[in-house]
């Protein structure tokens, strides 16, 4: 049997246009293809390699970063949509290069083994407890259940953000 | 010593981590880098008729395309397993070096581009034709055909295994066991996927690579482009989990030296999380079927397991089940046999507690079943067949701890007092039960020399080096306090630096091993330095300690002093400033025991869980594990735990969630991506707790470390089974274990019988 994988015509792609946007503070401009995600933009052109990919498919969470202070899949957002937008990410989340208490919690608790996801689980955290989904463990394990981590060190996750949330008065 | 290891001690690399620092593979900026994406078959078995790439090279960017039609010839390299220390290809087969196609997925082009877009585009340009011819894919469609391997698992181990006589055995027994499991393939899936950037400078290759081994890296490239290992640099610093993926070395690292030669720039290939599918290995389709046979008061006469499997075209794999399986208890007679289907699949590989997890997964669930046909509490069946020996040599242990494991983790839990009637009880809708099961994992030998350097300065300061790599097992920490302890200085002096292949040269760190060997070299390499310049001290005149026998000084916090007399003595800094030295070096090197050591090698633990199924749903939710392991020696409770944690939690995913399923129609996954291979995530994760229990092992290291990488998954999914057959009183035969499994015995008035065959293995 004969098979043939059939493939989209050839288009110039080569459309690349200027983007505006503020990272982590700062004002930056970027040119790139409308089909470069937020996530390959950070990495690839700005040099913000801190914003992990895992999937590429908005499955792991990995890539979770903040736009005006909403946490999204990088993955799956494109940054010409982004234009104007203020982005954060694991590198903006502490100034001063001190660490921000979710960043030391987690090293206190060892929530984390290899680390490659640990960005975006510390990028879910942060907005979780902002977001109010942090009343008792059942409902942190639900609302961090975007985030895989495949060393599953989730019980110290768990752990980690407990203590960040009660440092901070509870909820 | 100052006493840094078995201290709990946070890892020395987390702030880079948690502060997004920290690089791996994929991340090091090199001048003109391209980008790589890999074409795979679209067929699992057949040949390319044609390869039209004109499309693809006219699309924008593109900086070459390679086919078996350009490719060079690689050289042919034997399986053999990373931990020898040799080249580690994952299959003998190596892609695109003619025009036939083996499994779905299989490299047949590899396009190079100046963007990641650009590459990802251009490859979907790439049109190629196939013949396709019928292929195999499961054991079902295989089973008529299955053989009986010489060896297995790279040429190491035998494909049956025999120890007195099962027949007999089983025929005197007063009670037989006879139960057929059947288990799905699991995908790794680590959330870094594999990663190569590779950047040639004239002849010298190097090559940024996510794995287990540098070393391994740098070998297995070099015997296939017929290089020297001279020419081969390999760097790692951190790698995002690997879990047995990353432990040999497959196709496309080779594949990106050669495009990164062919567009004379360096490229960058990651794999998408797709291809992590059909690119590095899996553990394979299986079913095994066990019979025991025992006496009325419990004690083994016979253990019986034949398992059958699915391998690739190439290498007769499988996972080897039967090692720890025949050496947990005392049983008078076993016969473990491996049968192979040869499918249209890539080479199987490691995966977490390869092959001895399932071995002892079958053999735990029936003795569960035992326990409850003879009515002993199965703690009690176990410690009827506890063996002080190794019943397959009759070697002691080199350290047991398997009584203590039992006794702390039952206390820990709350085993005493149990129930043992299934459906006994309830909270709510929710049908409660608990379970236990023996866990052990061997200690190998297999290893090569490890060498590690340590080198002080006159500031008292040191760095100790070695090729290995971190990917998350703890290495960095627990290397720099057996560093700092072997030097006798403070922690904050002491960094080990690591991932590059011109190091002192490392094993592999496979079947939990890394903590053992490696700790054993750079223990070694800091104690050679101290002593070094303490024999310097005793000889100086104008040291105070002049003439004193080596033996009684003991160096804490840099300072060398008299045992017992911490004033005494001088620090390293003031000796060696009077020598005009500013620093001080040490190889120091380990060679693992002999294979033929005259002891039996496995660290033991117990597993326990408490499950809860839903009565009329069938859904099955973990409330809590406990595990007791004697892993040797605790370098760092912190990182061990969280190695135990991890493997558990996965043992919990090989029982409730990850299964890989064939489309045997097309001969490819059919579910190859995060979203449908389900693996744990943070709601699906019980509270984990975890007995460390020490017991002092002098054969398997200087240091006496067993090693956790892989023992928390052994004997975890084995102790979530036997806590659904509590809950339910449903016999799990199938992992992963599924709702509709459960329809039919808690529900039969809502159940539709299964279509599908049943285990069937002999």
């Amino acid at each position: 049997m004969d098979s043939h994988v059939v493939a989209a015509p050839e288009e110039s792609l080569d459309s690349a246009r200027t983007v505006a946007l503020n990272v982590n503070g700062h004002a930056r401009e970027l040119r790139v293809e409308p089909r470069v995600s937020l996530l390959d933009a950070l990495r690839e052109h700005l040099g913000l390699a801190g914003s992990k990919k895992g999937c590429d498919q908005g499955t792991c969470g990995a890539c979770t970063v903040w736009v005006n202070g909403r946490r999204v899949l990088a993955c799956l957002t494109l940054a010409v949509t982004c234009e104007g937008r203020e982005v954060t990410t694991i590198e903006g989340l502490s100034a001063d290069g001190q660490l921000h208490s979710m960043q030391a919690a987690f090293v206190a608790h060892d929530a984390f083994q290899c680390g490659y996801c640990t960005p975006g689980q510390i990028m879910s955290a942060v907005a979780l407890l902002a977001e109010g989904h942090a009343a008792d463990d059942r409902e942190i394990a639900e609302w961090m259940s975007g985030n895989i981590c495949r060393c599953a060190a989730y019980p110290h996750i768990r752990a980690a953000i407990r203590d960040v949330r009660d440092a901070a008065g509870g909820e | 010593m100052s006493g840094f290891i078995g201290q709990d001690v946070s890892r020395v690399e987390g702030p880079g981590k948690v502060s997004g620092s920290a690089r791996y593979s994929g991340e090091i900026a090199l001048p003109d880098l391209a980008y790589a994406e890999i074409v795979g078959a679209g067929i699992a078995s057949g040949r390319i008729t044609s390869i039209d790439t004109a499309q693809a090279e006219r699309a924008a960017g593109v900086a070459g395309i390679l086919t078996h039609r350009n490719l060079p010839k690689v050289n042919q390299v034997p399986l053999v397993p990373s931990l020898m220390g040799g080249p580690a290809p994952g299959e003998t087969f190596f892609p695109m070096q003619d025009d036939l196609v083996h499994y779905a997925g299989q490299p047949v082009a590899i396009v190079v581009a100046d963007s990641l877009e650009r590459a990802q585009h251009a490859a979907t340009l790439v049109q190629v034709s196939y013949a396709e011819s019928p292929s195999v894919t499961t054991i079902d469609q295989g089973r008529a055909d299955a053989y009986i391997p010489e060896k297995i698992f790279g040429g190491f181990v035998p494909g049956q295994m025999q120890r007195g006589n099962v027949d007999d055995g089983l025929a005197g027994a007063d009670l037989r066991i006879d139960a057929a499991f059947r288990f799905a393939a699991n995908h790794h899936n680590p959330i870094e996927a594999l990663t190569t950037t590779a950047a040639w400078d004239d002849d010298q290759l190097t090559l940024y690579d996510s794995c287990q081994g540098i070393k391994a890296v740098q070998l297995t490239v070099a015997a296939l482009l017929g290089m020297s290992l001279s020419k081969v640099r390999v760097l790692a610093q951190y790698v995002g989990g690997a879990f047995g993926c990353k432990a040999m070395v497959w196709p496309h690292v080779t594949l990106t030296a050669l495009a990164a030669q062919y567009v004379r720039r360096p490229v960058r290939l990651s794999l998408p999380r797709g291809q992590m599918f059909t690119s590095c290995g899996h553990r394979e389709e299986q079913e095994q079927h066990i019979q025991l046979g025992a006496t009325r008061n419990g004690k083994l006469t016979a253990i019986r397991n034949h398992k059958i499997s699915v391998t690739s075209p190439f290498d007769d794999w499988a996972e080897p089940a039967f090692g720890v399986a025949s050496q947990l208890y005392a049983c008078p007679s076993f016969e473990g046999v491996h049968r192979l289907v040869r499918g249209n699949t890539m080479t199987p590989t490691f995966t977490r507690g390869p092959g001895e997890a399932l071995g002892v997964f079958t053999l735990e669930c029936a003795m569960d079943e035992l326990a409850s046909e003879l009515g002993i509490d199965p703690i009690e069946l176990r410690l009827r067949n506890i063996t002080d020996v190794d019943p397959n040599t009759g070697n002691p242990w080199s350290s047991h701890g398997l009584r203590e494991c039992y006794e702390r983790g039952a206390s820990r839990f709350g085993w005493a007092g149990r129930n043992p009637k299934p459906r006994s009880e309830r909270d709510g809708n929710w049908l409660i039960g608990t379970g236990m099961a023996s866990a052990a994992y061997p200690v190998a030998f297999f290893m090569h020399t490890q060498r590690a350097r340590a080198h002080l300065y006159a500031d008292g300061t040191a760095i100790v080096q070695t090729a290995t790599q971190e990917f998350g097992t703890g290495t960095a920490t627990v290397m720099t306090q057996v560093a700092a302890d072997g030097l006798g200085i403070d922690l904050q002096n002491a960094r080990f630096e690591y991932g590059d292949t011109d190091l002192p040269t490392a094993g592999s760190p496979v079947g939990s091993n890394g903590a053992m060997m490696i700790s054993a070299a750079v223990h070694n390499a800091a104690s050679a330095l101290r002593d070094q310049l303490i024999a310097l001290a005793v000889a100086d005149s104008q040291s105070p300690l002049h003439g004193t026998d080596p033996a009684r000084i003991v160096v804490s916090g840099g300072r060398m002093a008299v045992a017992d007399d911490a004033a005494s003595g001088e620090t390293y800094t003031s000796l060696m400033q009077r020598h005009f030295m500013n620093d001080a070096e040490a190889i120091g090197s380990w060679d693992p025991p002999p294979l033929d050591t005259p002891y039996g090698l496995l660290t033991f633990g117990a597993q326990f869980a408490r499950v809860a199924v839903d009565a009329d749903l069938g859904i099955i939710r973990v409330r809590h594990m406990t595990g007791a392991f004697a892993p040797g020696r605790i370098l760092n409770p912190r990182t061990a735990r969280s190695q135990l944690m991890g493997g558990m939690i996965w043992g919990m995913g090989q029982a409730l969630l990850e299964g890989t399923h064939m489309d045997t129609t097309l001969g490819r996954w059919a579910n190859a991506s995060l979203g449908d291979y389900l693996v744990p995530v943070n709601a699906d994760a019980p509270d984990v707790d975890i007995e460390l229990i020490e017991v002092q092992d002098d054969v398997v290291s200087p240091l006496g470390v067993k090693g956790v990488g892989e023992i928390g998954q052994v004997g975890s999914a084995a102790a979530i089974a036997n806590a659904v057959y509590h809950a339910t009183g449903y016999r799990a035969r199938e992992l992963p274990i599924a709702v509709e499994h459960l329809l039919a015995p808690l529900r039969p008035d809502l159940a539709v019988p299964r279509q599908d065959a049943q285990p069937t293995a002999r």
